[in-house]
């Protein structure tokens, strides 16, 4: 069976840290940093690399912050 | 357990998702959280896939939304509290060969702006009303709106709704689907992925609704108003699903397929 | 060719506006100006020009409906009576902040209140100071005769998208309601989309690929940019001041008293004027055809050479305020009207002239 990959870019300067996405995120990859951006809200970021490109989180996001790839291993 | 390098995995050929062109690059003035953005995206998603955004003309009102033509790049017109649905009336009937929507919220459309969402409703105006319902009115600071719930407080009923003195909260969806001119009406969310993906395909069909001169589509999206409910995001959807969708059950209320 | 038709004042404004080549009419019934919608439903113009007529669920969404069709470079009208137009305040100051071009007749009936439903002009300080919120001007007509109900329809027109600004025709329960001789223009073609796009560039016709979106909007939350465009308000103003004010000086050549009146009120005191001439008296007629911009240097000119001024008004007295600033103090300058609905005779405006003015 071929196994999926997959990877999100976060647009960490106009993410607001509301969270929505993290209970979105069946692998839990996704986590508020403990750093803060430029409006000073603690942002998302990936903390594993459990992800599979199911795309959940970006189209909860209300920000539409989140791009996502997704690449199949043969 | 990584095989693959990101850099491998980020390559356009393995894009699967990202924002759609339709809405600008502004960072949008929505709270942290709040329902409104997703709902923009999911529409002009859906403009974007039907190819439909040279012909499209979208109407938002007086509310947190007024200021959706910053964020929705299409034409767009700013209306008075309450009149979009008179508005957008006005702009199918004077260009039918227009994409036409209005985005209100419930202040707006279930207080204010009453006579003209009924009316353009049993008219069978051929436009879609896309119609955020967070129970609160969020632009002005939380007051208590007419789809507030019974004992919910808000900053003009701090000790919770009263209903005997203040009234019940108006289920105006229901009102309007009992209208012959609506042809498609629906209740829907967008604070999970699988509610957000049943909403589009509800905003999809509103539109090829408009498409085949069906008659008025009326999409609800049930929403949260984390600021005006003063909770964290995630718990305001939370309590959402508790207490606004009892009220307000999700689904289609009616689908017209003639 | 042009039309030689005897009509109602408010059904030649109806077929004159069909005929300036209107897309849209958005009205609510009020007496006594109902004829306006009732003619155009009648008159089918959908079949003739492709205009949409529709009876909307009140005043404020009649406005709104303008305001729509207006933001696509639509020619789009409604009208109404006083209390209707009251009721029309809010959308007509986001007209004019959007900067939207259309025409809204008002035929004034008594008020304030319910009032009446006979001829009056008590609307003119709402119809020239504002009206609604926020400093803002319509480009306001006021027809005296049925012939001018039809000729301002498009003139109306014409000046709302020259300035891109609402034009209100202000009229009255007389000039609506009677019959009279009227000449009709040729019918002139809507515009085609091509026309829209090229002439109205700012219209929300949906945004093409060759071009940013267009937005129709009053709001500006930065207060430095709402301030500018309220400077760019005042100064196209002051440009329709400098290009647009009309007026028919009336027996104003050798006159040593004046009167000022319009509409209704001009007609009768036109008789008054030949009634005191034939005592012996020169008195001549400023008649504003133009209420914003007001006629205000011809009436300055004018009270170098008279003696006295009378305003006559059916109201207690509004535009008085507008000729005494003109004039400043050098003559004396006094108001005759009659209220509730009522119309002064001739013969009481000559008494007036008599009391307040030439023996005054």
């Amino acid at each position: 069976m071929a196994k999926v990959v997959g990877d999100i870019v976060i647009d960490i300067e106009k993410c607001k840290g509301c969270s929505v996405c993290i209970p979105a995120c069946p692998n839990d990859v996704i986590a508020l940093s403990k750093n803060v951006n430029g409006k000073g809200y603690n942002y998302a970021e990936t903390i594993n690399e459990e992800c599979i490109g199911c795309a959940n989180c970006a189209i909860v996001c209300p920000d539409g912050v989140i791009t996502v790839y997704r690449k199949k291993l043969d | 357990m990584a095989l693959i390098s990101k850099e491998e995995i980020r390559k356009p050929e393995n894009l699967i998702y990202k924002k759609t062109p339709l809405l600008t690059d502004k960072p949008l003035s929505y709270c942290p959280g709040c329902g409104h953005g997703t709902a923009h995206r999911i529409v002009m998603e859906v403009l974007e896939e039907m190819g439909i955004q040279d012909k499209t003309i979208g109407i938002a009102p007086v509310g947190c939304s007024v200021l959706a033509y910053e964020f929705m790049n299409i034409d767009m017109q700013q209306a008075a509290h309450g009149r979009a649905p008179a508005v957008a009336t006005a702009v199918k009937r004077l260009n039918p060969d227009k994409f036409v929507f209005t985005y209100q919220g419930d202040g707006d459309l279930a207080a204010i702006g009453t006579a003209e969402t009924i009316h353009a409703c049993n008219r069978g105006e051929n436009i879609v009303i896309i119609f955020i319902n967070n129970g609160i009115y969020g632009m002005t600071g939380g007051q208590m709106a007419p789809t507030t719930l019974p004992g919910m407080k808000s900053s003009t009923s701090p000790y919770g709704r009263d209903v005997h003195t203040m009234g019940n909260p108006l289920k105006i969806t229901e009102l309007i689907a009992q209208l012959p001119g609506t042809i498609y009406v629906t209740r829907q969310a967008v604070h999970t992925p699988g509610n957000v993906r049943k909403t589009k395909k509800a905003v999809r069909k509103a539109f090829e609704n408009q498409k085949l001169n069906k008659g008025l589509s009326f999409v609800e999206i049930v929403s949260n108003c984390n600021s005006g409910w003063k909770m964290a995001p995630v718990k305001s959807n939370e309590w959402m699903v508790e207490n606004m969708f009892p009220y307000y059950p999700l689904g289609d209320i009616k689908v017209n397929e003639d | 060719m042009k039309e030689l038709r005897l009509m109602k004042g408010n059904e030649a404004f109806a077929e004159a506006a069909i005929r300036a080549g209107a897309d849209g009419y958005f009205g609510y019934p009020i007496t006594p100006q109902s004829e306006v919608m009732e003619y155009l439903m009648a008159e089918k113009p959908h079949e003739r020009t492709g205009m949409v007529v529709l009876q909307a669920e009140s005043e404020v969404a009649a406005i709104n409906m303008v305001y729509g069709g207006a933001a696509c470079g639509k020619r789009v009208l409604t009208s109404s009576s006083s209390p209707g137009i009251s009721l029309k305040q809010e959308g007509i100051s986001y007209i004019a902040g959007a900067e939207l071009p259309c025409v809204i007749l008002n035929v004034v009936r008594g008020g304030p209140g319910l009032g009446t439903i006979q001829p009056s002009q008590s609307d003119y300080f709402q119809s020239t100071k504002g009206g609604g919120h926020g400093d803002y001007k319509l480009i306001v007509l006021a027809p005296s005769s049925v012939q001018e109900m039809a000729d301002f329809a498009r003139l109306g027109f014409d000046l709302a998208f020259k300035y891109r600004n609402p034009v209100l025709v202000l009229s009255d329960g007389a000039i609506g309601q009677m019959m009279e001789k009227v000449e009709l223009d040729e019918q002139r073609p809507r515009f085609t989309e091509a026309e829209i796009i090229s002439n109205t560039p700012w219209a929300t016709t949906g945004k093409t690929i060759d071009r940013e979106r267009n937005i129709v909007t009053s709001l500006d939350l930065d207060s430095g940019k709402q301030e500018l465009h309220n400077l760019a308000l005042q100064a196209k103003y002051r440009e329709i001041e400098h290009n647009e004010t009309r007026y028919e000086a009336i027996s104003c050549d050798d006159a040593e008293y004046l009167i000022v009146a319009y509409g209704t009120s001009a007609r009768l005191s036109q008789k008054a004027v030949d009634l005191l001439r034939a005592e012996g008296y020169k008195v001549g007629l400023l008649r504003p055809i133009t209420l914003f911009p007001f006629p205000s240097a011809i009436i300055a000119k004018l009270a170098g050479q008279v003696k006295g001024i009378l305003t006559v008004e059916m109201s207690a007295g509004q535009m008085i305020e507008d000729v005494r600033l003109a004039v400043g103090c050098r003559v004396k300058v006094e108001h005759f009207g009659r209220m509730g609905g009522i119309i002064p005779s001739p013969t009481e405006v000559v008494e007036a002239m008599h009391t307040k003015i030439i023996g005054g």
